[in-house]
């Protein structure tokens, strides 16, 4: 350690002993002289966190009862948010037929991410989208089957080290990029089933940033509203807020259905429409 | 027993505080042109956010000084050790961009009168980014951080702006989105000695904030500067130019590659990121705490190329 912030260290460390102390004064001195020891850190413990997840229960699922279990959703998401701007979360729907999954991200600011509603048919069988993390969070996935019924599995994401934030890369890019549409097919093992991705520019920014130059309030400018259809047959929508990554991106398993083209229409909160439709599997 | 414990430790450290300011290594690396060599480690209470390298240039009637360092606390042990070198006021502070190792220091010198200077695009970096770092830096920084007041320049930089430091000029340059959104970089035209912030990483391994296309084309712009030294953000305090930015190019070459590759073959961004531009592991420090990271970010930007 270099001696600037060595000395600098004992400095903190004694500061703290001395309140240290104060407080043990009536303690054995072992303990007081023990507390001279500690470091800066020791004392700075998490305070005890409320778990957001049951009021998110009431605010985004009415209070309805879910089952906590693996058996009709699941979720891939790293255990660690290395980009706090741009973290991949698969979710994977086990049981065909399912109505919904909704992705949430607990301790951010806006917690619903995307909540995803599947076509009649569609037979989407994973979904991969990219959120921001601010922090340590969990993130659910909670997945209602035709009968109503809600199930939810979650994983814990720790907060990305560094200078990371869950900020834009280039807000002027962005901006002049707006509402570009890009579709991509992949090739899949089973050719009952098709993966494409959709992907939009969009900052997808939220609304709590002032810009300093111009002395305005930056209003929130994202996606709310995604729908992509097989013809006219719906493959999914989804409804989202500012937890989704800025350009934000659908990469999903579905059951084609013999339509030609895939057609996107999505909106913004501040009523951009923006509409794609490209040809199914190369097709002209 | 805790009055005889606290006494001598209380004069001892009276006395190394007392040395701060010689402590704090800052080092002439030529006539008038001062570098610190900040640790290659994360940000952290035992640290005091002294990661990133700082310098300064001294003119016949003025200073200006190159990034504040991760702390009040650090840029306090700058202020005093500049103090030390040269009696010359501190006219300029320029932050190379907002990452909080260069940055948090800015409050020590604000009772220097400076002007804090920086890109065109720092005052709304700073607002975006500002409130989540004071935040997101608590965990590793503690009470350091309620010490921290951000600072935003009130002298911007559109393309280039050259300051008079009294007999002696120096060019401040913004580039376009690279490691940052708001990056620049100080030539002293006199030495010859370009500080590049962190649009230069030396051991420690880059870190694309920015676009992974802006920092490799920036890295071939960057080259054309007729510097005979170069001060990286991060690494060795001074570096021979331009072959230092030698090993920070293939990093970006490599990484680039390997993603479009991955792009092409229909690799989804979760099974790229563990395997791109990883070959380059053993030419870096801190590779695990940022790689996989560039590779993300990187993975987001490419993807839009894919046909
Ligand atoms: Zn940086």
């Amino acid at each position: 350690m270099r001696a600037w912030t060595a000395s600098l260290q004992a400095r903190h460390r004694l500061d703290r002993s001395e309140r240290e102390g104060a407080r043990s004064l009536r303690r054995p001195a072992a303990t007081a002289v023990a507390a001279l020891f500690l470091l800066a850190g020791a004392a700075l413990a998490e305070e005890p966190k409320i778990d957001p997840w049951p009021g998110l229960v009431a605010d985004i699922f009415h209070d309805r009862a879910i089952k906590t279990h693996e058996g009709v959703v699941t979720l891939d998401a790293p255990k660690r948010a290395e980009d706090a701007a741009i973290v991949p979360m698969t979710i994977s729907l086990l049981e065909p037929g399912l109505r919904a999954a909704t992705l949430v991200i607990d301790e951010n600011p806006m917690p619903m991410a995307a909540a995803f509603s599947f076509g009649e048919g569609a037979g989407v069988q994973k979904i991969e989208t990219r959120v921001r993390v601010n922090s340590y969070t969990n993130v659910h996935v909670v997945g209602e089957t035709a009968d109503g019924a809600l199930h939810s599995v979650v994983k814990f994401v720790k907060a990305s080290g560094g200078c990371s934030a869950p900020a834009i890369k280039d807000q002027d890019e962005a901006a002049a990029n707006l509402g570009k549409m890009k579709f991509r097919e992949f090739t899949t093992a089973n050719p009952a089933r098709r993966e494409a991705q959709i992907m939009i520019r969009h900052p997808n920014s939220s609304g709590m940033q002032m810009d300093p130059i111009t002395r305005a309030y930056i209003p929130a400018h994202y996606v709310d509203k995604i729908e992509v259809r097989q013809g006219d047959a719906l493959i999914f929508s989804m409804e989202g807020g500012i937890s989704l990554s800025e350009d934000p991106s659908f990469r999903f398993v579905y059951a084609p259905n013999g339509a030609k083209t895939i057609r996107v229409e999505a909106h913004d909160n501040r009523g951009g429409v923006f509409k794609g439709e490209w040809p199914i599997g190369g097709a002209s | 027993m805790l009055q005889r414990t606290i006494g001598p430790l209380v004069f001892a450290l009276a006395a190394l505080f007392a040395s701060l300011a010689q402590a704090f290594d800052l080092t002439e690396i030529a006539p008038g042109v001062f570098a610190h060599q900040g640790q290659t480690a994360l940000m952290s209470r035992d640290n005091f956010g002294d990661i990133a390298n700082l310098g300064a240039i001294v003119g016949e009637t003025a200073i200006a000084v190159i990034d504040t360092g991760g702390s009040r606390a650090e840029g306090e042990a700058f202020v005093a050790a500049l103090q030390q070198r040269s009696a010359k006021p501190i006219r300029y502070i320029v932050n190379t961009h907002v990452h909080p190792d260069h940055i948090f220091g800015n409050i020590a010198f604000r009772g220097t009168g400076a002007v804090f200077v920086g890109h065109k695009n720092l005052p709304r970096a700073l607002a975006v980014r500002g409130p989540h770092y004071l935040a997101s830096f608590r965990e590793t920084m503690g009470a350091l951080v309620d010490e921290v007041v951000l600072i935003p320049p009130s002298l911007t930089v559109e393309s280039e702006t050259t300051l008079d430091l009294g007999g002696r000029k120096i060019v401040l340059k913004a580039w376009r989105t690279a490691h940052s959104d708001a990056d620049l970089t100080v030539l002293d035209l006199q030495s010859g000695t370009l500080f590049a912030g962190d649009l230069l990483f030396l051991r420690h391994v880059p870190i694309v904030d920015g676009s992974l296309l802006g920092f490799l084309a920036v890295v071939d712009e960057l080259r054309a500067i007729p510097a005979v030294r170069v001060v990286p953000g991060h690494g060795p305090a001074v570096a021979p130019w331009p072959q230092a930015l030698d090993a920070q190019k293939a990093y970006l070459d490599h990484l680039t590659r390997d993603l479009r590759a991955d792009i092409a073959k229909g690799a989804t961004l979760a099974e790229s990121v563990k395997t791109a531009g990883r070959r380059e592991e053993p030419n870096w420090l801190l590779f695990e705490d940022y790689h996989t990271r560039n590779a993300t970010a990187g993975f987001a930007e490419l993807e839009w190329e894919a046909p």
